[in-house]
């Protein structure tokens, strides 16, 4: 089958989905891949680099003609139209948020495929193409803060005097927000950070950020995103918001409830009482933003000097990376889809993956799927709890005493009726089991074959028992005393050797 | 002794024994540290020749006594110089010859030597006893019986041990039923051939010594067969502590303390590194020396979907590796089959040229002998502080760059802390899916010597490098440039 990468037509498009690389990787799979002319000139893809990594370019009319159609964004009503039927479409869609989308695929009778609807379960985890996109512009989020904000971010003592660290504040702990903590945290920031999840505090901490708690019920998450809150608790979380908002330089907001406008949480008399030259990045513009200031696309500076950027297209300003992420993204799709390596596009709809993705199939609407667990539920959670060990039985230590006391009467018993020779050699004995068992004790554990080995040779000792017995007047006695001699000789003189030979390799760095 | 020059002899002697004992001891205390363990080497074969010559001396002052026939003295001379000079030669050839991966054999085959030298002198000892027709002494008889039955199972089982860790045996545990109940039946009836033995008197005591000796034979090979092939290191050490068990109970036997103590000195510290090892493996001590070990354990976990794995190639783990600050390397038995330790030697020497902070994590029980790894990565010239312990490296590595797992798998198998059901919960592990990613080296997707499916290789850091060790790490490192 043939794979078509189509050259973005949205405005300003940066992206492209495959990269000479991915490409590559895709034709691996089995399929003929043609891309658009200039189809990756924005993301550092030169037509020629698609050429040395033997990707066929094509023109606008052979890409759309093919049998799988990737694209970055959702196709238009002119782009469905150019689709031959029985295709598929694989792009971001939102198809909770484009129902019209949804009736134009079926009645075009194609095969659509949302990327951004990829369940959040961990198996799909590297088809996750909003992790890796947000991943990305969570880290821009906090370059763009830096180009606008007017002082550094890392504290420091100079000679022209001391310079205090930039406060970072960042709401929503998902992929973005944690992209965006390190990224801050890199740079020297001191990071704060709040989600409605009290179970991702753990993920904060662990990025180096403080995490911001407010006294309330929560409840946790099901289906891996926030939900909206109830009003009380809403009372709570506004005053954090409110007071957190106007202690930090630099606010970063990246809230997003799936299919529904992203909540508002700094109002505008919170940005009004910011200290000016106050930076506002809210990456949740697209759907509405979480700030109240913020205007799609733009930036704007307050009346306040409080600058609140709306970008939307933070991903896109790394173009190459992007579009490698989400190559690799789709690679690891059509790895799935194509189990048998051969080229040829295959749905299962038993597999939650690919039920989870498909909006339609050749025609008919799959919209929505049935509702998926994930893995940040607590079922998971409980699982992930190391093994409790059960605590270890308390002997009652009296009975350890009558055990040892009966043992030493036993013995003493024993001991009594030996004859008197044996005592002597019983007494070595004891003794040198007892150092034995000291000089062992702190082996260095590389150490453990060499010492196996010379305490090998050194039980070839029982050499000096043959040999004594091999004067004995009785040759059957001498012979087999030959034969132990023998024996007890490889021992002696290979074990030494062969530690030595060890010892000999061992050396420092 | 009746004449002045032999009593000053046998003192003479005790007094070499006593020293070659002292060196003995100060020869295992060395070996406990790199810097003291050659020193340590060369004082347990100063032991082992000051013990030769003392009794070589002894042997050859009979000589000079005017009471013992001078034949037999002769012939026995002879036999001694013959047999010492075949058998080191043999020593040393084998010493000289043998791989770095195949030491676990060797071993477990010289483990052999020792046992079937401790059956010969018990017999011998006997035969001396009955030839002369003196009334046996009953305490005398049971040291000899113990010598023959704990050189007899110390035989068969290093036999058996030897055969699997040369892969020419299966090494799957062999499980009979009422296995437990075979082993005990053997004790019990060994123990009724003791006292027979000890009242027994003459020639009619050769029957219970053989028909001890066939059942003690049966049951070191039982108790060996029972045991897995994964589980070798903690066999290999514990016949270590058998054997040195019999060289302490021909000791007895002979009336010899040397014997006695070096044979305790062995047998102890063999004990104790089976039991550090079996801690290691979280396994209680009596269920392995009781043989079937590990086949208790809960069965095989019921299928379950672990989702997918991702696949990575050598280039771009090179890429990887180069870009890391810190990188932790944890080999596995894989490894040693491969004979992959001298390409990740080179790796490791170009990654620290380039600055980056490569440390290896063994664990305990990684390979089939205990410190295993640490001898192949010594050959290969791996410098051995960079060589960490299972304990010294988990906390560190949340703050790694890369793992890369080279032909390990149960050793950091998660199920063993996540999964109370495993079979191998509750093991140790090192817990290499704490780095940032996790690059798993391996021929295929199939399980490790435990059988237990690794849901390391499913989590979303690890990424699996399939194909031959050496290979790969030589592809890394010709992409090291």
């Amino acid at each position: 089958m043939r794979i078509g990468i189509p050259r973005e037509s949205r405005p300003g498009e940066t992206l492209v989905a495959a990269t000479a690389k991915t490409a590559s990787q895709l034709a691996a799979l089995g399929y003929d891949v043609v891309v658009e002319a200039g189809a990756g000139a924005a993301a550092d893809q030169p037509d020629t680099s698609y050429a040395d990594a033997g990707v066929a370019i094509g023109t606008s009319a052979d890409v759309w003609s093919s049998d799988v159609l990737v694209k970055v964004n959702a196709p238009t009503a002119d782009e469905i139209a150019r689709l031959r039927s029985g295709a598929t479409v694989i792009a971001l869609m939102a198809p909770a948020r484009s129902p019209e989308l949804v009736e134009q695929l079926a009645a075009a009778g194609v095969t659509g495929l949302a990327m951004d609807a990829v369940p959040r379960i961990s198996r799909a985890q590297s088809m996750d193409v909003l992790s890796s996109m947000a991943n990305v512009a969570g880290y821009r989020a906090v370059i763009e803060a830096a180009h606008e904000f007017g002082r550094l971010f890392t504290g420091q003592v100079t000679a022209a005097g001391k310079v205090p660290p930039a406060r970072v504040f960042v709401v929503g702990a998902g992929v973005a927000g944690l992209a965006a903590i390190g990224a801050a945290g890199s740079l020297g920031a001191i990071v704060r950070a709040f989600d409605v999840r009290p179970e991702v505090a753990e993920q904060v901490e662990s990025m180096g950020a403080q995490f911001v708690t407010v006294d309330m019920e929560q409840e946790v998450s099901t289906d891996g995103y926030a939900k909206e809150m109830t009003a009380e608790q809403e009372v709570a979380t506004a005053a954090m918001y409110d007071e957190e908002a106007r202690a930090a330089d630099i606010v970063i907001t990246t809230a997003l409830i799936p299919g529904r406008p992203a909540p508002q949480l700094i109002t505008a008399e919170t940005v009004a009482a910011m200290a000016p030259g106050t930076v506002v990045v809210d990456m949740a513009a697209a759907n509405g933003g979480n700030v109240a200031a913020t205007v799609k696309d733009e930036k704007v500076v307050t009346a306040n000097g409080v600058t609140v950027l709306g970008y939307t297209d933070l991903a896109g300003r790394l173009a190459a990376q992007t579009s490698q992420l989400y190559g690799t993204n789709i690679v690891n799709l059509l790895k799935l889809l194509t189990p048998e390596k051969d080229g040829r596009l295959t749905l299962d709809m038993d597999d939650v993956i690919q039920r989870g993705i498909a909006v339609t199939r050749d025609g008919q609407t799959m919209w929505p799927p049935p509702p998926v667990q994930v893995s940040a539920a607590p079922a998971q959670a409980t699982a992930v709890l190391p093994v409790e060990k059960a605590p270890p039985k308390e002997v009652d230590p009296r009975r350890r005493t009558y055990a040892v006391g009966l043992a030493a009467v036993v013995f003493l018993a024993l001991a009594t009726l030996a004859p008197a020779s044996f005592l002597p050699s019983l007494t070595v004995f004891v003794l040198a089991v007892v150092i034995g068992y000291y000089v062992i004790g702190n082996v260095h554990h590389a150490l453990h074959t060499p010492l196996m080995s010379v305490t090998n040779a050194i039980s070839g000792i029982i050499v000096v028992g043959a040999v004594l017995q091999a004067p004995v007047d009785n040759l059957a006695v001498q012979i087999i005393a030959g034969v132990a001699i023998l024996l007890a000789s490889i021992n002696v003189f290979g074990g030494f050797l062969v530690t030595r030979r060890m010892l000999n390799m061992f050396q420092k760095g | 002794m009746d004449s002045d020059s032999g009593s000053s002899m046998v003192s003479f002697v005790t007094g070499a024994y006593i020293l070659a004992a002292l060196l003995f001891i100060l020869a295992l205390a060395g070996l406990s540290k790199h810097e003291t363990a050659r020193r340590g080497n060369q004082f347990g074969m100063a032991g082992m020749g000051l013990a030769l010559v003392a009794t070589l001396l002894l042997v050859l002052d009979y000589l000079n006594t005017d009471y013992l026939d001078q034949g037999p003295i002769v012939v026995g001379l002879v036999i001694i110089v013959v047999a010492m000079a075949v058998g080191a030669m043999i020593g040393i050839r084998l010493a000289s010859s043998v791989e770095m991966t195949g030491m676990p054999e060797l071993i477990a085959m010289m483990h052999s030597f020792v046992g079937l030298a401790a059956v010969l002198v018990g017999y011998n000892t006997y035969i001396e006893v009955a030839d002369l027709g003196v009334q046996s002494d009953a305490v005398h008889n049971g040291e000899v019986f113990l010598g023959v039955f704990i050189g007899a199972v110390t035989f068969t089982g290093s036999i058996v041990a030897n055969l699997k860790l040369s892969a020419k045996m299966k090494s799957s545990p062999l499980t009979l039923p009422g296995r437990h109940q075979l082993n005990l039946a053997i004790l019990v009836l060994s123990a009724v051939l003791m006292v027979w033995f000890m009242l027994a008197d003459g020639w009619v005591a050769m029957a219970p010594l053989a028909l001890m000796t066939v059942l003690a034979l049966v049951l070191g090979f039982h108790l060996v067969a029972a045991i897995g092939g994964g589980d070798m290191p903690v066999v290999v050490s514990m016949l270590n502590s058998y054997s040195g068990w019999a060289a302490a109970a021909a000791g007895f036997m002979l009336g010899n303390d040397l014997l006695i103590i070096t044979g305790a000195l062995v047998g102890s510290s063999g004990a104790i590194l089976s039991y550090i090892m079996c801690k290691a493996m979280n396994r209680s001590f009596i269920s392995v020396i009781a043989g079937g070990f590990g086949s208790d354990g809960g069965g095989p976990a019921e299928d379950r979907d672990y989702g997918d794995h991702r696949e990575i190639q050598s280039g771009d783990v090179a890429d990887l590796l180069a870009g890391a600050s810190s990188v932790v390397i944890t080999p596995g038995y894989g490894m040693a089959v491969a004979q992959a330790q001298y390409p990740v030697a080179e790796m490791t020497r170009k990654l620290r040229e380039k600055g980056v902070d490569v440390r290896f994590g063994i664990h305990p029980v990684a390979g089939r002998l205990p410190g295993h790894m640490n001898v192949l990565l010594a050959e290969a010239k791996v410098p051995y502080d960079i060589v960490l312990e299972m304990d010294e490296i988990n906390d560190d590595l949340p703050e790694v760059d890369v793992v890369l797992v080279i032909g390990a798998n149960d050793t950091v198998n998660p199920a063993a802390l996540e999964e109370p059901n495993s079979p191998i919960a509750g093991m140790p592990v090192i817990e290499v899916w704490r780095a940032k990613d996790v690059i798993v080296f391996k021929r295929s997707m199939a399980t490790g010597y435990a059988g237990v499916q690794n849901p390391l290789f499913f989590k979303d850091n690890t990424q699996m490098l399939f194909g031959d060790a050496k290979d790969k790490v030589n592809e890394i490192v010709a992409a090291l440039g």
